[in-house]
């Protein structure tokens, strides 16, 4: 009777090691990573990218509509490379439709790879993007919500483990001004993308447009932030130009404007 | 009475036994309301009361009653013609009888025929309405008719009435069924009843009556003087006739068959031995399609959600062999739950490409159980398959791997439909039309989307453009240098434009000479607008230069 119940003790207790091991390195569960391509971004992220079958939210810097626009590119272009192989399909959950599809053809997300999902409010959204999580046939799952509270993103996260497919969560801010980024959650790491001035070309016209990619936190690693340029026509970002170029560029701006 | 003829009605000594004025007046007056003589009655008896039948004077020539008839059937037809569009052409494809009587024939261009008549009403052909009906009536003579019924040409049915003519009392009063059946449903028809299926089909077409009944055998003789053309001839054959101066069935009979088949062809002699029976002519009737269906009456009412989702498990179950037996699959079903109190509850689904798997089919109709309300017990399921799809067998997986490792998404695609709604799944693809707003429209989720062109474009748009104020821009082609929007300034940093997008004059007549130009600003702060003017700066009419914010780029 003792020696059953010891035995049982060694066994809980080997499990309660295992366990233990799986909760101090979660990037070792998720192998599969994706690589921004930046070394000065790819090298602070934890396991070296952003890890799919996780949870990823994103939010605007503030709340204007084009930091609004910067953050929707941003997950775009991450959801355009973690689509990229053949058949790839993304779901994008919306409750209403003010995205420009022509636009994000621009980030490289084609239409041909893009479903879009409308939901009556947030609470459906996040059911459907749960669906087609646990689905496991799409590439990636993007939703865009203002409400997502932490049994949300902790369900969002099992189903993206379960179904092997990463979770890009847009957290859109409210008309309270809240940031959508204060409340807690179980994401594996959150974002916040602003837009930042870009880079200044030697004739008159607008540059590639810059954003200010802040990681505000990520699980295994530290915060850090960084100035980038924004998304080409595949969805991938890319460093500034050297900075002495970029002051002497923004010296003569005002005389270049318009 | 004086004789010759001097008898006119209220004449003085006609009145002989006629009572005073006044002792009239008195007995009237005695009389009820209702009793009393007309007016009429009561003034100068000479004027004889008009003869309410007399007829009307007529015009000159022709009696009055066929006269007005015409007239009303002027006044309410105007001749009718149907015409398609062949290249250029528009050719006239059929005419009401009025434009016949016009001299509007099928055939003739519709100008000339425009040209012919001033008041003619001119309507496009549909002739896939017209295939739906034919094909409808011929479901409906294989249901009520005949188990022989199929479609004849553009415009005509052949039944088999064989062995059926005696349920309907003889072959002429099916005919007389028929055409009043036809009139009901509004149409014209003429019906010939024969030995063989040409001869019927000439003689419905060229017989000249509206009921034509051949006894057998007496083909040959009542086709002889009709038109060659009755005999479904190819073109090049009724050419050649035309030439050897062939017009009625009957040349053809004593010709000989072997100079005959050289000259008009082989086909020709088939169609006269077809139309004299002496060649077999199949007829290949319609068959109705069956919507699959399984049904299973239960021994006890059930309630329980398990229990029901096991009754949805075994109709499925008995559906699948029965569409694989059939090679179909499910776009759309129905679940219908029959209570213990006679009310039928449904259930729908649909499957955006046919489908015949049990487990994805189950998991549809989960989706939808909890709308199901069982009451007392549901005692009767029965499944029925309201669209369905031809779905043969197709290949698991490929032996090379690297050949392109494509998911199949439709149940995934169904699933999300059966929580967000037929409509709530969707692709976006291109619109051909400059215009930012109208550039997109929805696609079903399977479809295959064009992309756009590659000018600069927005992530963001607003639902609708919104004004600016207090803009300081240069015209005619330069970005502003500073404007408010919801209440705050914004000073412009760098600008690219314009690109210049014209209206649609071709959807709204206020879009004629309407001008957008679009301008890509950054602002200072990083944020890049997409903002327009109206008009292009130089010329009034193409707008009120008011500028506006249309999108935002990332």
């Amino acid at each position: 009777m003792l020696a059953a119940a010891t035995l049982a003790d060694a066994d809980r207790l080997r499990l309660l090691a295992e366990l233990r091991a799986q909760v101090d390195a979660p990037a070792s569960r998720h192998a599969q990573v994706l690589p921004f391509g930046i070394d000065a971004l790819d090298a602070r992220l934890a396991g070296g990218g952003l890890a799919a079958a996780t949870l990823h939210e994103i939010s605007a810097g503030s709340p204007t509509l084009g930091d609004d626009a910067a953050a929707t590119l941003f997950v775009a272009g991450i959801a355009a490379r973690f689509a990229e192989r053949p058949g790839g399909m993304v779901v994008w959950a919306i409750t209403r439709l003010d995205l420009y599809a022509p636009g994000l053809e621009q980030a490289g997300l084609s239409p041909d790879r893009l479903l879009y999902v409308e939901a009556r409010d947030d609470v459906m959204a996040l059911a459907l993007a749960e669906d087609a999580l646990r689905d496991g046939s799409f590439a990636a799952v993007i939703a865009e919500v203002k409400v997502a509270d932490q049994t949300a993103t902790r369900r969002l996260q099992l189903a993206a483990c379960d179904g092997a497919t990463p979770m890009l969560l847009l957290r859109r801010w409210r008309k309270t001004a809240r940031d959508p980024l204060d409340q807690p959650s179980t994401a594996m790491t959150r974002w916040r993308i602003g837009c930042a001035p870009s880079v200044r070309l030697p004739h008159p016209g607008v540059g590639r447009a810059c954003w200010s990619v802040e990681l505000t936190r990520q699980r295994g690693g530290n915060p850090f932030s960084l100035l980038l340029e924004a998304c080409d026509d595949t969805g991938r970002l890319a460093l500034p130009a050297a900075a002495p170029d970029r002051a002497f560029a923004a010296g003569r701006a005002a005389s270049q404007a318009a | 009475m004086p004789r010759g003829g001097g008898w006119r009605p209220g004449a003085r000594w006609a009145g002989d036994g006629a009572l005073e004025k006044v002792e009239l007046a008195e007995r009237i007056a005695a009389m009820p309301a209702h009793q009393r003589p007309p007016t009429r009655e009561m003034g100068r008896r000479s004027e004889a009361a008009e003869h309410p039948f007399k007829a009307m004077r007529p015009d000159e020539g022709a009696p009055g009653n066929v006269a007005m008839r015409l007239a009303v059937t002027q006044a309410v037809a105007r001749p009718t013609v149907l015409i398609e569009r062949t290249g250029q052409r528009e050719v006239i494809t059929s005419a009401c009888p009025h434009a016949r009587s016009l001299g509007l024939v099928p055939g003739m261009a519709a100008a000339h025929a425009r040209a012919l008549v001033g008041d003619l009403d001119v309507r496009d052909a549909e002739r896939d309405a017209d295939r739906a009906w034919i094909d409808r009536l011929a479901l409906h003579a294989v249901r009520y008719w005949t188990p022989g019924a199929s479609v004849s040409g553009d415009d005509g049915l052949w039944l088999d009435l064989t062995g059926t003519a005696h349920l309907f009392g003889g072959e002429e009063r099916f005919c007389r069924k028929l055409l009043r059946f036809l009139g009901r449903l509004g149409f014209t028809a003429n019906v010939a009843v024969a030995g063989t299926m040409g001869a019927a089909h000439a003689l419905a077409r060229y017989g000249g009556g509206r009921i034509a009944l051949l006894a057998p055998g007496r083909e040959a003789e009542r086709l002889a003087m009709l038109p060659i053309a009755a005999l479904r001839l190819e073109h090049a054959a009724l050419v050649a006739a035309g030439r050897f101066g062939l017009e009625r069935i009957g040349d053809l009979y004593p010709m000989p068959r072997g100079p005959l088949a050289r000259r008009l062809g082989m086909s020709t002699v088939t169609r006269l031995d077809q139309v004299l029976g002496r060649a077999a002519e199949p007829l290949v009737p319609v068959v109705p399609f069956e919507a699959p269906e399984v049904t299973r009456r239960l021994l006890e009412p059930i309630g329980t959600p398990e229990s029901i989702a096991q009754v949805i498990a075994d109709l499925i179950g008995d559906l699948v062999p029965l569409l694989q037996q059939r090679g179909l699959g499910v776009r759309s079903a129905v679940l219908t739950a029959v209570r213990v109190d006679a009310e039928q509850q449904r259930i729908a689904i649909g499957a955006s490409r046919a489908t015949r798997d049990a487990r994805h089919l189950a998991r549809m109709f989960a989706l939808r159980m909890d709308r199901i309300d069982p009451g007392l017990g549901i005692e009767e399921m029965r499944l029925v398959v309201t669209r369905s799809e031809p779905l043969g067998a197709t290949a698991a997986a490929t032996l090379l791997p690297a050949s392109g490792h494509e998911v199949d998404l439709a149940p995934a695609i169904d699933q999300l439909a059966g929580r967000a709604g037929e409509a709530g799944v969707f692709r976006l693809a291109c619109e051909e039309s400059d215009v930012p707003e109208r550039a997109v429209r929805r696609l079903a989720p399977l479809g295959v989307p064009q992309g756009w062109p590659k000018w600069q474009r927005p992530a963001r748009m607003l639902r609708r453009p919104e004004m600016l104020t207090h803009v300081v821009a240069l015209l005619p082609d330069h970005a502003p240098r500073r404007f408010i929007w919801r209440g705050k300034p914004y000073q412009v940093v760098a600008g690219d434009g314009p690109e210049r997008i014209h209206g649609e004059w071709w959807r709204r007549d206020s879009e004629l000479w309407a001008v957008r130009d679009y301008f890509r600003v950054e602002v200072e702060g990083g944020e890049r607008f997409w903002l327009f003017r109206r008009g292009d700066g130089v010329e009034p009419e193409t707008g009120d230069l008011s500028w506006y914010v249309h999108g935002l780029f990332g």
